[in-house]
């Protein structure tokens, strides 16, 4: 056993005491919560209503199929973010001057709808363009909401890619150039990957928001998870439903919030390298 | 004993007679209300017709308006003694105090909602309706069962009409919910739905003036109601006020004047044919 000099004895009895003291207050602040939290007057009401154990079971199956609905909306709507996005952020990055229409408009619809709450655009849209008269099945909620969501959601997700390839160090660009490819070459196969690359933690984000959104088209009609919870929310008077609703959005989202952090952690490491 | 106070006396005892069921009735909400000699009633936000004409409560025009008003009245309130608040569905079923002494917003009385909150007798039953629009492919729909099926049904998600719906009818396609019968309306302008499924006053008052076009299809037996739709008022759990209303309700009804002011507002569905669930 290596014998410790005394600033290493030092270090080490510094350590094992911010240990204890971390380890103590955590313990403090549990056991405060699972004794005192009881102790509140209305805690008995509180409990029958929200975490009813019984009611969670009886309606959880139901709640993990209405699910599905959030998921399948979420699986068509991600691409379609990502597709729009990244053409609004290449419109605004145009450098030509008969291009300005271009550039104009993508910068007004960036303004414009990431200035509306989505949930807004879930019903104009939903509601609205349904309403000119188009025929089944072309009215669907389903379709409308999804567009609502696509155009809420690009319009912040074009500012991520946008301010990723404003990231890419303008000499790369130059050095492409110079070496003969052309200004869509050079945006496709140097800019874009380290642009979209850089922007991966960020983009995440967007996705985990965007799996809890999903749950905004319930407002135009379809039956999701949110909508289930709220049915039986009402029809048993009880809202442990809606914690069985947070508890399956839980499960997805934190593996998914753990997973962009891991990303995270990985690009500072490879940065300061 | 002279005559004249024999007179006097008899004036007095017919008075007391005359006030004693007034003062009776008085007497049963002292001291059991949210604020000493004033009544907190509560409603929906917004509150809808016929139930509440113009989402003013205080008007005392509107079916729930004027029974709330009556109810209070027979407590021996004034109208102006009266108070009103707003509050969601959610609000009020949430366990802990509440801000009215009662609420009546078109509250269903069922055995799972009496978990939690208190509900008084009822003071309506209604049957459903089925309502489409004109210039839709449905208009011309037979009311029946096995017609009404294949129709895209919606509703207000947590109604009554949800589960009638579910249980009852059971059509083939999704049912599309959403939040409040507005917003259903805005659905079936839009057609992205057939039919939609209302108590029948929300849908004579709907296609009267709401839908462009509305038109009502049928009522549902009311025998085919899984417990009979009736509307309460809806009071937190344990309220002592609980049997000063019933009791309270039990004398309009008695009296007829629930049936009065039912006829005043709600008019009733007595055109309105009745759908054939077995056919």
């Amino acid at each position: 056993m290596t014998v410790l000099n005394r600033r290493q004895l030092h270090d080490q009895r510094m350590r094992r005491r911010s240990l204890l003291i971390s380890g103590a207050s955590l313990l403090a602040v549990v056991v405060a919560l699972v004794l005192l939290v009881p102790l509140a007057p209305g805690w008995a009401a509180v409990k029958s209503s929200f975490f009813n154990g019984e009611i969670l079971f009886r309606t959880f199956p139901t709640l993990l199929l209405a699910f599905v609905v959030d998921l399948k909306i979420f699986l068509w709507s991600a691409p379609l973010i990502f597709a729009l996005s990244l053409a609004i952020a290449l419109a605004r990055n145009t450098q030509r001057a008969a291009l300005f229409p271009l550039r104009l408009f993508a910068a007004v619809y960036t303004d414009v709808l990431r200035g509306v709450p989505v949930i807004l655009l879930v019903y104009l849209i939903g509601f609205g363009i349904p309403g000119l008269g188009l025929p089944r099945p072309y009215n669907s909620p389903y379709i409308w909401g999804t567009v609502a969501l696509v155009l809420g959601y690009s319009a912040y997700v074009a500012e991520v890619f946008r301010a990723g390839i404003e990231s890419v160090h303008a000499s790369q660009t130059a050095a492409a150039r110079s070496l003969g490819l052309s200004g869509s070459d050079t945006m496709r196969y140097v800019v874009l990957p380290q642009a979209i690359r850089r922007q991966v933690p960020a983009l995440m984000n967007f996705v985990i928001a965007l799996l809890k959104d999903v749950a905004l088209l319930s407002f135009i009609g379809p039956i999701e998870v949110l909508r289930q919870a709220n049915v039986y929310k009402s029809l048993l008077a009880n809202f442990t439903p809606y914690v069985g609703a947070a508890i399956i959005f839980l499960c997805v989202t934190i593996p998914v919030t753990r997973y962009a952090d891991y990303l995270l952690a990985r690009q500072r490491r490879e940065r300061s390298v | 004993m002279s005559i004249l106070t024999t007179r006097l006396s008899i004036s007095l005892l017919s008075a007391l007679i005359a006030l004693g069921p007034i003062s009776a009735h008085a007497a049963c909400a002292e001291g059991k209300t949210l604020k000493e000699g004033r009544l907190t009633i509560a409603t929906g936000n917004p509150a809808y017709a016929p139930w509440v004409m113009n989402d003013d409560p205080a008007s005392g025009e509107g079916f729930e308006s004027a029974v709330a008003y009556a109810v209070a009245d027979t407590m021996g309130f004034s109208a102006d003694q009266v108070d009103w608040v707003r509050t969601s569905f959610d609000e009020a079923i949430q366990p802990g105090e509440k801000d009215f002494d009662f609420n009546l917003q078109q509250y269903s009385i069922s055995a799972d909602r009496e978990k939690v909150v208190d509900f008084s007798a009822p003071y309506y039953t209604t049957a459903v309706a089925v309502v489409v629009k004109e210039g839709s492919d449905a208009q011309n729909v037979e009311p029946t069962g096995s017609a009404l099926r294949k129709l895209r049904f919606g509703a207000a998600a947590g109604t009554t009409s949800q589960t009638f719906l579910n249980e009852v009818v059971k059509p083939e396609q999704d049912l599309l919910l959403y939040d409040d019968n507005a917003n259903v309306i805005a659905a079936i302008a839009a057609n992205q739905i057939d039919a939609l499924v209302f108590d029948l006053p929300s849908a004579l008052f709907a296609t009267a003036v709401q839908i462009d076009g509305g038109k009502i299809i049928g009522q549902f037996p009311v025998e085919a109601s899984i417990e009979p739709d009736n509307f309460g008022l809806l009071m937190a759990e344990g309220n002592e006020l609980k049997a000063c209303v019933d009791e309270v309700l039990l004398k309009l009804s008695e009296e007829g004047k629930l049936a009065e002011i039912e006829s005043q507002w709600l008019g009733d569905g007595a055109g309105v044919p009745v759908i054939d669930l077995n056919q």
